[in-house]
């Protein structure tokens, strides 16, 4: 109600929104890459990680990003430990 | 060496016909000889923003055809003698004319004039094609909405996958008072987000529809106007002047919208 009446007392104003959501659809245009497919790399690369070190999916960070035309895949993979070899 | 600039933005409705009309008379202005080509087949409009629908009798296709030599296709304007448009067919489609026909076309207009316009049609299909493929300059134009940004984006991909280097960016539409309040993205959220180099921005303004009307482009009609500033910039700028944008927000900096902003935080 307080807000319908004084709009821009919004704490999250459509204006920033509006970019937000560009530029994630827009990483996602430049790359060529369809949700899925995202889904699909996020997983393999994981199992890869996840040979050589014990990792949390849950922490885990997977995003695309586009910067100055370019799109740039962000990995975040916290590492809880080493695996012993062998 | 003439310059050929393709207007296009992949969304309909953004304005890329009414840019090019009055880009094409403000450089006619600075005293350029200037040709407007209508790339848009089966849905012309240029010859009716322009107020030169009467006059038109022969179109690209008959030139092409032979039917007719060029100049007698070049519909000369009635205010600004250095300003031709070559209109596009109506009754015919998108797949009358081929990118090399259209490169063709162009390379002889070329011979005769300093600046070629090319009013592209929305989309990225064959009309698309046929608008860029002659050109060696793009100018994108954009709103500041979201599926505006979003095709110019695209289009900017298209346009840098063929080759054409020189691409700017038009930011039409803005809403000062919107963008006062945080209700529609800026001038520095569309640059920040498609990263190209800005070569002016346009208000919106009800004038433009009045000028449209009219069939007098508002830097003819309304040459003091803000928008027609506006467009007198973007030609000097296009011709290598270094000219300040245009401070739309001034007038929005009054006292309740102070209060306003005081109230957001």
């Amino acid at each position: 109600m307080l807000e319908k009446l004084f709009p821009w007392v919004s704490p999250v104003n459509s204006r920033s929104e509006a970019k937000r959501r560009l530029k994630l659809i827009l990483a996602h245009d430049r790359a060529g890459l369809n949700p899925q497919m995202i889904e699909l790399m996020r997983a393999e690369i994981l199992e890869v990680v996840a040979r050589y070190v014990e990792i949390d999916p849950e922490e885990m960070e997977f995003s695309l990003e586009s910067n100055e035309r370019i799109s740039c895949l962000m990995a975040n993979v916290p590492i809880r430990r080493v695996k012993a070899k062998g | 060496m003439s310059r050929i600039i393709v207007v296009t933005s992949g969304k309909g409705g953004v304005g890329k016909t009414t840019i090019t009309a009055n880009l094409g008379y403000s450089l006619a202005r600075l005293g350029r000889k200037v040709a407007l080509v209508d790339a848009d087949f089966g849905l012309r409009n240029l010859d009716l923003l322009m107020g030169l629908e009467s006059r038109v009798v022969y179109t690209a296709i008959e030139v092409m055809a032979g039917e007719c030599r060029l100049e007698q296709a070049l519909v000369k304007d009635k205010r600004q003698h250095h300003l031709v448009l070559l209109p596009a067919a109506q009754h015919r489609n998108k797949e009358a004319i081929d990118p090399t026909q259209m490169k063709e076309i162009v390379g002889k207009i070329a011979l005769d004039y300093e600046y070629i316009l090319i009013d592209s049609p929305a989309g990225i299909e064959m009309g698309f094609r046929n608008a860029i493929t002659p050109a060696k300059e793009a100018l994108i134009v954009s709103t500041p909405e979201v599926a505006s940004v979003r095709d110019a984006d695209r289009v900017i991909g298209l346009l840098e996958a063929n080759g054409i280097e020189k691409i700017r960016l038009i930011v039409n539409r803005i809403k000062p008072d919107m963008v006062q309040m945080n209700e529609m993205m800026g001038v520095d959220d569309v640059l920040d987000v498609l990263s190209i180099p800005l070569v002016g921005i346009v208000p919106d303004d009800k004038r433009m529809i009045v000028a449209s009307n009219r069939g007098e482009p508002v830097v003819c009609g309304l040459p003091d106007s803000i928008p027609a500033i506006a467009f007198d910039n973007i030609a000097r700028r296009l011709e290598g002047e270094k000219v300040p944008l245009l401070d739309l927000m001034a007038a929005q900096d009054n006292l309740i919208n102070r209060i306003r902003r005081l109230f957001q935080g």
